[in-house]
Order: structure tokens, then sequence, then C-alpha cells
């Protein structure tokens, strides 16, 4: 304990993790960061990352996601990420990024990641996971990159040794651009209580269903699905399939929505500000957030407004913002904006 | 301003003050704004992986300095060791802290490297500085009665600083504000001076600020008066000796550069009614009227954090400080277009002249101008 007080105290204003990292950037006490230790490509246009998680890495339970920042041409950004690997232990955890057309982390992990790598980890978040007591007859559905959360819970119970019956039900475009194909192939061999269901929307013929999803064909591969707790995730359009299936039944339907970033343009005199940590929305009116803000009655903290000082920096948690002296619009990402020079293009949520 | 320069005119330059029409102050900031875009849009890994470098230097120093200076009672261990912390907090000072916390830095996203979040190693709280140096000197930059900086409330820089008996101390004020910089820096945000001139404010207001202080002051004392020097057992008094002498350097050395900045002859001081609703042209006028640059070599300018550069840093102080060096051709070249004056000299003889300012300005004017303003409004 004093030991721990006296080498901060020798470490300030920097603290002990601003040397350490210099050595090692996993050597860290109050940040969990993790190296990437291997890379493989399943598919042309998906990449499976081995992260190593540092002490400070808890575990996750199967489905959950973590938040991973990763540095591209020197911005620090932040995505969303499933593991794939069982939920067993504090050890390694696999990754699989599809890129996204425009998509700028998922094209640079998907061209550039590469061993020896860092990225930072957040604890693993999320509702979507398998509950702790083992439900006996379990469905997973999931569409394209969809398929890690349930990949995740499907390894898990292999690795548990699960007995009951376990149907894994997955839409792809073709086999060539099935995500863990082969490796799903090997535990159905490996497991007889598991069995595999693949669709192929653009190859009929080619898995054990044909098309989309929809109620006829989804008890052509599981009967019983009124029975199992079921596990869905994928693209909406699948989701909402599945959704209008489980009409009736939803308390045994899970569901995790992975939407693909979207591009769509918002006008600059629409959506509403929120001012998260006060509580208050107000009607977007193109002004500086500043003066929107002050006009909502808040007294935010601001110094030259005009740009240069940064006393009126606040963090934008959503939404995007135009800045006014440049013209530049910013991605809905997290971010640090100033407010005296930034207006919003659509919703915006403001740590303020 | 008015209208009297022509932009071919090279006279401007040597006259007493310089001005432009209209609109060449507007292309001027066109300009300007210009080359700041184009920098801007290029900011990307080079500079995450120079500041990144930077502090990856200044950590290994100050580790080193700080283990050499344990073993202190040798004469070579004390001098390297004294030496290495010294450039460790000269680093950790100008071209990380001062560039960090003015948001130079904040595109990257880096939480260890936000303008909100850094702490230098100085007895100055960072949130008072952001404050006193961003938003009031940056903003009021050399208008008198407004920019604290100026004298920083105890010394006479300016001849509209009123003169009073007082300042017949002008150069011994300045010595002890060289020596104990980095105490100077973090009451300056108190503005003790206003107290003590208006009797505006009063200490419990400032409470806050206070406690900011007394709280960073006794961090930075700890570690370096007694925590450190307890570490090296009996060679305790080497290791004090060798964190004061880093201090010292690093206050000396700050305080050089940064009066270079804006008091040579040659910079020019303005009044609140001129700047009174400034255009961006204007705003970026006076800025470089107001700064004065200092020529050397690469090294000369990371140990300057960059401040050599001092006319770009005003005219750009969001840009990281490494990319001023490429840019001041182009800027010098806009200067001599509109016949502006583009200050710059070697130290010895900027620094000459910023002595000779204050042994000068001990005395009262010369033409026996009172000044038109107090030092404290």
């Amino acid at each position: 304990m004093l030991g721990t007080r006296l080498l901060d105290a020798l470490a300030g204003p920097h603290g002990v993790d601003g040397y350490l990292e210099q050595i090692r950037p996993t050597w860290v006490r109050r940040e969990c960061r993790a190296r990437i230790v291997a890379v493989e490509y399943g598919t042309p246009d998906s990449a499976t990352l081995t992260l190593r998680p540092n002490g400070s890495w808890q575990g996750f339970r199967a489905g959950q996601f973590v938040r991973v920042d990763v540095e591209v041409d020197g911005v620090r950004r932040s995505r969303c990420y499933s593991p794939a690997s069982a939920a067993v232990g504090h050890g390694d955890l696999e990754l699989t990024v599809k890129s996204h057309p425009g998509g700028l982390v998922s094209n640079f992990l998907v061209e550039r990641a590469c061993p020896g790598m860092f990225v930072e980890l957040s604890e693993a978040d999320g509702d979507f996971y398998l509950p702790d007591e083992r439900p006996g007859r379990i469905l997973l559905i999931s569409g394209g990159s969809g398929i890690t959360p349930v990949m995740s819970m499907l390894r898990t119970l292999c690795a548990e040794g699960h007995a009951g019956p376990v149907t894994f039900l997955h839409y792809a475009p073709d086999p060539g651009r099935a995500i863990y194909r082969e490796a799903l192939e090997r535990l159905a061999a490996d497991h007889p209580n598991v069995r595999l269901v693949r669709s192929y929307t653009r190859e009929p013929g080619a898995g054990e269903l044909d098309g989309h999803f929809d109620r006829d064909r989804l008890a052509a591969a599981e009967p019983r699905f009124a029975d199992a707790e079921t596990f869905a995730c994928g693209p909406p359009k699948l989701l909402d399939a599945v959704r209008a299936a489980w009409e009736g039944m939803e308390k045994r339907l899970h569901v995790e929505s992975f939407v693909p970033p979207s591009f769509a343009p918002a006008s600059e005199s629409e959506g509403t500000v929120h001012f998260a940590a006060s509580g208050i929305q107000a009607q977007n009116d193109g002004a500086p957030l500043l003066e929107q803000a002050e006009s909502a009655g808040l007294e935010p903290e601001h110094g030259c407004r005009m740009g240069i000082c940064r006393s009126c920096s606040c963090r934008k948690r959503e939404g995007r913002v135009k800045n006014l002296q440049s013209g530049e619009v910013s991605s809905g990402e997290e971010e640090d904006i100033q407010l005296c020079i930034s207006a919003p293009v659509g919703d915006v949520v403001l740590e303020l | 301003m008015t209208a009297t320069a022509m932009p071919d005119a090279p006279a401007a330059a040597d006259a007493g003050e310089v001005t432009l029409l209209p609109e060449q102050l507007d292309s001027l900031g066109e300009e300007f704004d210009a080359i700041r875009q184009r920098v801007l849009d290029d900011l990307g890994e080079r500079d995450a992986r120079y500041i990144r470098s930077v502090v990856r230097t200044q950590r290994g120093l100050e580790v080193t300095g700080r283990a050499l200076l344990l073993a202190g009672f040798l004469p070579p261990a004390w001098l390297l060791g004294t030496g290495a912390l010294s450039v460790s907090k000269i680093l950790d000072n100008m071209e990380i802290g001062h560039n960090v916390m003015h948001g130079q830095y904040d595109w990257m996203n880096d939480p260890k490297l936000s303008s909100k979040a850094f702490e230098w190693d100085n007895a100055c709280p960072s949130d008072q500085w952001r404050h006193s140096h961003n938003y009031m000197h940056h903003t009021h930059t050399n208008i008198v009665g407004k920019d604290r900086d100026i004298g920083y409330g105890v010394l006479r820089m300016s001849e509209d600083q009123r003169w009073t008996p007082y300042y017949l101390g002008n150069p011994v004020y300045a010595a002890l504000l060289a020596t104990f910089f980095q105490y100077g820096v973090a009451v300056h945000d108190l503005e003790v001076d206003r107290l003590a001139a208006t009797g505006r404010g009063s200490l419990s207001e400032k409470r806050e600020l206070l406690q900011g202080i007394w709280r960073k002051v006794r961090r930075q004392t700890l570690k370096d008066y007694a925590l450190f020097p307890a570490l090296a057992g009996p060679g305790f008094a080497f290791t004090f000796a060798g964190n004061a002498t880093a201090n010292l350097a690093r206050n000396l050395w700050s305080f050089t550069i940064i009066f270079c900045g804006h008091f040579p002859d040659g910079t020019q001081e303005f009044s609140e009614e001129e700047t009174a609703e400034e255009s961006r042209g204007q705003w970026y006028f006076r800025q470089l009227l107001g700064s004065a640059n200092l020529t050397g070599g690469r090294l000369f300018h990371l140990m300057a954090g960059n401040l050599s550069f001092q006319i770009e840093h005003h005219l750009f102080p969001d840009l990281p400080a490494s990319r001023y060096q490429e840019i001041s051709g182009e800027v010098r070249e806009i200067c001599e277009r509109y016949g502006l004056p583009y200050n710059t000299g070697p130290l010895h003889r900027q620094f000459g002249s910023v002595v000779k300012k204050i042994f000068r300005l001990a005395l009262p004017n010369r033409d026996g101008d009172a000044g038109t303003q107090s030092a404290a409004t």
C-alpha cells in the first residue's frame, strides 16, 4: 500500500504507467491493452486477429462485445467487436473483422493489421450472452459477420462438453465468403450434438438450406425451435424476419444487432442536441454548440469563442458536427470538439 | 487601423508602426487560413510518431537522470544526472507540455496527449495554465492592460505601462522571476497584481485557485526535494542539489526563450480600443507584429519547444509546433509581400535587446510620456 503511494508520488505527474509503457505498451496497470499475436485470413474480405491481453483483462461471457481502440494514421479510433473464441479463462481473444466499403477501421485491420501491433480494450459489455445456467436445447442464428458472438457461444459450449442439442443456422452469400466455414465443419464433426445448417443465399444448393430466412425454412432446420433458447445476431433484415417468426414467443429469443456504419447525410438544421450530463435536450437551430448550450440555460466553460484557446473543448459522445471554420464535417465517433466553432449536423449527444 | 501602407512598399517595415488596408487584411487572413487548413489536412501518423518519440526521450532522460543522481556523490554521475534531468524537464515543459496543452495533438484522440488532461512536471497546475495562457495570453496577445504576460504583473516591459518608482527594481525583479520562474508561472492565474492595484477580487474568491496551486507545489516539492533525496540515503544532499539545479536550469532557459518571444526590439504593442472587434485578418496581423523568432539549428528548436518560431506559433497556436519550421518560409514570404516585418535573430541578439529593454524601462520614458496604462486594469 505504502509502496504504491510512494511509487505514485515519485512518478508524478505522469504516473508509473507513463514510464512502464515506454518499455512495453502492455506493461500498464490502469489500462487493458492487448498485443496482436497472429493474423489469419479465412475469407477475401475478413481478417481473424488473435489478441493477447495484459493482466487487466477480466474475461468475457460468450456473446459479449468489447470496445477496441486502435490508432489509424495517428488518430485513435474506437470500434466494437465480439470475440469469437470460447469464453474460458483470461487468455487470448479471437476477433474476426470484416471490411466494410468505406469503413476506416475495418479496412485498416483487414489490410494492415499485423502481429506486434497494440490495441486497447474496454471491459466486456452487452446483454447478449449465454446464461450461466446453460439451456438444454440451443439454437444459434447468424448472418455475415454476426457470426462472431454465436461462434463464441458454440465454442464455449463445446469446450464445456455441453450435451444438449445445438443447432447452428448461418446465412452467407456463398461458401467462399462464409467466415469460419472450416472451423464450424470441424466442430460439427467432433461433436455429435451440434447440427450445422447453412444457407448460401447466392449459391442455392451449396448449403443445407436455400434462400433467406423464413418460418418454414426455419422449421425445416430446427423443427423444435419453439423449445430452444435462441440467440440471433446479424444484419437488420435477418433479425426482422427472425423477430416476426418468434412473435408470441419473444421470451426465448435473444437478439444482437450488427448494423454496418451508415454514411447517410443529415441536415444542418435538423435533429436534437442532447446534453447528457445535464439531462437536457434542445432542438438544433444550426448555431454553434456553445451558443445552443447557453440558450438551453447551461454555462459551459469558454474562452476566446473563436476556436483558438480550447477552453470550450467538450466530449461529443455521438453524432456528427460541422467545423464552422473549415467546413469539415466530422465522423460520428466519440471525440473532443470545440463547442464555439462546431455546429450539429443531425442529432448530437454531448457530455455537458 | 488606418489606411496608409501599400502592399509593395517595403519602407513600412522600418517605420515605427505598421498598418494595412482593410482589403489587405482580409486577403492576409485568407492566405494564413489556407496554410492552416493545409497543415491540418496533412496531420497523421508522422506527427503522432514524432510526439511519441519526444515523450519517450523525455521519460528515458528523466529515469536516467534520477537514477544517476542516486549516485550523485560521484562527480561524473552528478553532472550527467543533473544534465539529463534538466533536459528532461525542459522537454516536458516546452516541446511536450506547452504544445500538448495548446491542443496541438487533440486530434489524435489519445487521452495521454489530450490538452484537457495533460499535467506537466513543474509547479504550475495545468488547468490554471490553460486558462492564463491559451485563453488570456493568446487571445489578448500584446494588448497592454489585457495581456498579463506583458510583465507578468511584476515587470515593466512596455513604454505604454505607466512608470512608478517601483519599477526602478525592474532588473532585480526580472532576475528573481527568471530564477523562480516555475513559481511565477504557477501563481500567474491568481492575478495578484490585479488584486493589489485595484482591490478587485479577494483572496476568498481565489480560494479554489490557491488550493490547486498549493496541491501542485506541494507534490512537486515533495518529489524533488524530499522523496528522491531520501531515496539516495547518505547522498541526499547531492540529489537535492541536482534536482534544484535541474529546476533552475529549466526556469532560466524557459524564461529566456519566452521573453525573447514578445519583447525584442521591433515588436509592437496594441491598445484595447484598437483591437475591439477584430476581423480574422486583423487578429493575424496583431499576432504577427507582437511576436519575434529565434534562429538556430534543429536541436535548438527542439529545446525551445519550437517557441523559437513564436510568430508561427502565435499565428497557428493549435498546429503541432514541429510543423512551424516547414511553414516559416511561406510565412516570411507573405510578410515580405505585404510589407510586414518578420522579426527574427540569433538568441544572443534577441535576448540582448530584451535585457536592454528591462533596464531601459526601469526608468521613466525619455520623452516624458508617462505611459497611458497601468500594469493591471
